[in-house]
């Protein structure tokens, strides 16, 4: 265990002032010293693109990478509700104050406040730098921005494209990279995989990666390195995350000795389609701006098998409503989430498998017209009807909860640098903005806050101190033995010669995650998931198969090695889930509820980001805490009744 | 059901590949296409031999890393659908199906079933964007867009760039592809002052890569979000225009 003491460096001071006040304190780069400077961006979703393509604005020379084979494929484009923006465009109230303390709170108490603050402010910008780029946003008649309300918000803040919201910012920020791809300022590298970070004397100086083309492990060397390489749902295995979403470049950044903070916090995501058969390869998710509209209900009565519509209005709980009537259907995801799996674990659920609950558009088609409600969701209608081949206009969809987000990451400071020197985490990757549970329609904000409007800046801080250094070189040692390790590490996985298939080991392995370490948790559980996984690990490396020349393009290589990391990474936040005897946000842990049933924190004990070091193969974790001060949202019991 | 599935397989860029059978049995309505393949695959790996390489991601239809040809036709039979978002109950028992990669002079094939198309990266980055440097642009409610304007420029950017428009064409043209983008930018307010070198720029660069439009219109009927051919025709009214326009050119006559 090494010495380390977590320093946030949040500014103190008013608030309101803090992120002003940290800008002007930081260095600057002067433009003709710009150029100088080599930044490898990892990852070309909002946050990666929006950097890369910001940091090449300012003049700094940029490498950016990817495994998608164009930028443009990032799992960010898959985000359907929208982008909150504290505008107060609507004249309801809204306010950056009002963006900041909906955020604490919905994250339920547990994410730094100053980061959050900034998150608010910088959230007005971004929907101006989207529109300046193109972004198609919807407008009313009038030419202005539309809104809407969205899950957890009592205002409406949300701006959106469709149901294509996060397509449309990931088109813009693709777009910008494009132009600077061809303007010579970013050297673009696509279908190239990290794994892994290089350090040298304790401060990260480049990555390594392999081309998925032709297996060629390489060097890259750099001032400064980030990673905005998305969060670790596929954990679970069945996730509404992309097939080829991993935690690859994070795990082995925190192998290099980069803190992994809160693993235990995920959001599972309540309106996602219901698994239909055991082949199952990913869920659907469907945007909860369905929430806003549609009726969330099951029968009264357990194993009731009529259809929906022969169901009468006193014979169906609209279990939200009923509970939390201020919000009703609008309750939080985790809240949302949790009151599902209860109603269907009473045998009330619905569907063939039994395992949904109804989000019903009747009274949503009868008050506003088909045609209106078309027009606001027409192709999530389509995409159910597509799936399961009923029509949700005519009959009620069935959802239910699914992996959706992961609030934890690598740990990161004000400047989202983590505590690796020169080697920072950006959007889903760190862990700072959303606490315990993030709300709709702000996974979208904090990616584009993060790559255009922080990372630039506060790089430039760290690059300042720089100035006069060449990167290190790619022959150095530091490079050379972490390419030899990663051959080795190849040669290993091809040379087992097992029986069964990367996926298969996945598949079992996200069994373990969802059963003990998903919507509900408890400390047997965990115990057994924590005997269970190792166990399964063994049998993995000793038995998982991998054909094909490793010297050209192999799924199956790229595959093995992320699930080998999500082994690594579902034990770790079973570790962490254990430790937080309280439940808050997305981590529901049974034995801490109130009367009621809902999430019961313990401030006294566990007001802290909880922050992991890599120990070493087959070691404990060593736990690393970073005190949760609250200066302007008191923490409350959350209520949304 | 039972499927016979006659594959293409071609290890690497210089390989001439062939088709392989294999069966596909106790397949399942509530699959997709990509699943079966899954499990295809898992079965390829027990019995030791090399799974097919195919190239997939959200699975949700948006995010246009998928691509097959299916029986002849790219994303296979069921219209406005991505191969992922294809499911089981489109394909009948006992049906030979088969699948072959999305072929274009423009999409040289890297393996199996998975193609090139970094030359639709090439088209966007030749002039597909607006120029708005990160900073503190105006308030975004200072540019009134009608909604008309925003909502035809949002159908155009429904492209998910899959490349199934390339790949029915006979003459693998991209125009559907790249009138797409410039509907969107050329639609709205924000992307006046380029329009005319963005179309030239792009139309050009789409050139050097992809064979020319002959208004067969089978792009339209393969592409996944039902994007129209109305943006090809208002593409080619812009490029008319531009060599017009362009003020780039005046200088140089």
């Amino acid at each position: 265990m090494s010495n380390i003491t977590l320093d946030s460096k949040a500014p103190s001071g008013d608030i309101k002032d803090r992120w002003d006040n940290h800008r002007f304190n930081m260095k600057l780069v002067n433009p003709a010293n710009k150029r100088k400077f080599t930044v490898l961006v990892v990852g070309s979703g909002l946050a990666g693109a929006a950097a890369a393509a910001s940091l090449a604005e300012l003049g700094y020379q940029v490498k950016c990478f990817t495994f998608h084979d164009s930028p443009r494929r990032a799992h960010s484009i898959a985000a359907q509700g929208g982008i909150n923006a504290a505008k107060n465009y609507k004249n309801d109230g809204d306010s950056i104050h009002r963006l900041f303390y909906d955020t604490v709170k919905g994250g339920d108490f547990r994410a730094r406040e100053s980061n959050v603050y900034r998150l608010a402010q910088v959230s007005v910008d971004i929907i101006d730098q989207c529109v300046a780029q193109g972004v198609p946003f919807a407008r009313e008649y009038g030419g202005l921005l539309d809104n809407r309300s969205f899950g957890g918000a009592q205002v409406s803040r949300t701006f959106y494209a469709r149901g294509q919201t996060g397509q449309q910012l990931l088109l813009g920020a693709y777009q910008a990279l494009m132009q600077q791809v061809s303007l010579g300022r970013v050297e673009m590298h696509t279908k190239t995989e990290l794994l892994d970070v290089v350090t040298k004397d304790g401060v990260c100086v480049g990555i390594v990666t392999r081309d998925l083309t032709t297996g060629e492990i390489r060097s890259w060397s750099g001032h400064a390195t980030m990673l905005a390489t998305g969060g670790y749902g596929n954990a679970f295995y069945l996730s509404t995350n992309a097939m080829n979403c991993n935690a690859t470049a994070a795990w082995r950044a925190h192998k290099k000795g980069a803190l992994f903070a809160n693993p235990c916090y995920t959001q599972i995501h309540p309106t996602c389609i219901p698994a239909s058969d055991p082949f199952q390869s990913k869920l659907t998710l469907m945007s909860e701006s369905l929430r806003n509209d549609g009726r969330i209900w099951v029968p009264l009565k357990a194993d009731d098998n009529r259809p929906a519509d022969q169901i009468p209005e006193s014979e169906r709980d609209y279990f939200l409503e009923r509970k939390y009537p201020a919000f009703g259907n609008l309750v939080p995801r985790d809240v949302a989430s949790r009151n599902a799996k209860t109603v269907v674990d009473e045998g009330r659920g619905v569907g063939p498998l039994k395992n949904g609950v109804f989000l019903d558009f009747g009274d949503a088609i009868n008050r506003l017209g088909g045609d209106v409600v078309f027009e606001r969701y027409g192709n999530l209608f389509d995409m159910y009807e597509r799936i399961t081949d009923e029509n949700p206009a005519k009959e009620p969809r069935r959802i239910y909860p699914a992996s959706h987000y992961t609030m934890g990451g690598l740990w990161v400071d004000y400047n989202l640098m983590t505590n690796i020197p020169g080697l920072y985490a950006l959007g889903e990757a760190n862990f700072s903005d959303h606490g315990a549970n993030r709300l709709g329609a702000s996974a979208l904000m904090q990616g584009l806050a993060d790559g255009y409007f922080v990372a630039p800046y506060t790089v430039g801080d760290y690059l300042a101190g720089l100035l006069g250094q060449s990167p290190v070189a790619t022959d150095d040692p530091a490079f050379t033995q972490a390419e030899a390790g990663l051959n080795d590490e190849i040669k290993r996985w091809v040379s087992v010669g097992g029986t069964k298939s990367p996926e298969h080991y996945h598949r079992e392995l996200g069994k373990l995650v969802w059963d003990y370490c998903g919507m509900a948790r408890d400390k047997t559980g965990l115990e057994k998931a924590l005997g269970e996984i190792p166990a399964l690990r063994d049998e993995f490396e000793k038995n998982v198969r991998v054909l094909g020349d490793p010297e050209g393009m192999n799924q199956s290589l790229e595959k093995v090695a992320r699930v080998a990391d999500f082994f690594d990474l579902g034990e770790l936040m079973c570790r962490d889930a254990l430790m937080r005897e309280e439940s808050c946000g997305g981590h529901f842990r049974v034995e801490h509820q109130t009367e009621e049933g809902e999430a019961q924190r313990d401030d006294e004990n566990f007001s802290f980001v909880g922050a992991w070091e890599w120990e070493g193969k087959g070691q404990a974790q060593t736990l690393h805490k970073e005190p949760l001060v609250f200066e302007y949202v008191k923490p409350t019991q959350r209520s949304y009744k | 059901m039972n499927l016979t599935l006659k594959v293409w397989r071609q290890d690497g860029p210089n390989d001439p590949g062939h088709f392989e059978t294999y069966q596909a049995s106790d397949v399942k309505d509530e699959m997709s296409f990509l699943e079966m393949l899954d499990v295809v695959n898992e079965n390829l790996i027990e019995a030791g031999r090399e799974p097919i390489t195919f190239d997939s991601d959200c699975r949700e239809g948006i995010c246009g890393t998928c691509g097959l040809m299916i029986n002849g036709q790219a994303h296979g039979p069921q219209k406005g659908t991505a191969t992922c978002q294809l499911h089981m109950r489109k394909f009948h028992d006992g049906e030979t199906v088969t699948i072959e990669p999305f072929r274009a002079a423009a999409f040289p094939i890297i393996k199996d079933l998975v193609v090139d198309r970094s030359s639709f990266d090439a088209i966007i980055q030749s002039g597909g964007f607006i120029s708005a440097d990160t900073g503190a642009p105006r308030d975004a409610n200072e540019i009134l867009i009608p909604k008309p304007a925003a909502d035809t420029a949002m159908d155009a950017a429904a492209c998910i760039g899959c490349g199934a428009c390339v790949a029915a064409c006979p003459n693998g043209a991209g125009q559907l592809f790249t009138s797409a983008k410039l509907a969107h930018l050329n639609l709205l307010p924000q992307g006046q002052s380029e329009r005319w070198r963005r179309t030239e720029d792009m139309v050009e660069t789409m050139e050097l890569f992809f064979g020319s439009c002959t208004n067969y219109g089978e792009c339209q009927e393969a592409c996944p979000k039902e994007i129209p051919i109305d943006f090809i025709a208002l593409m080619n009214r812009d490029y008319l225009k531009s060599k017009l326009k362009n003020r780039k050119l005046i200088g140089q006559r």
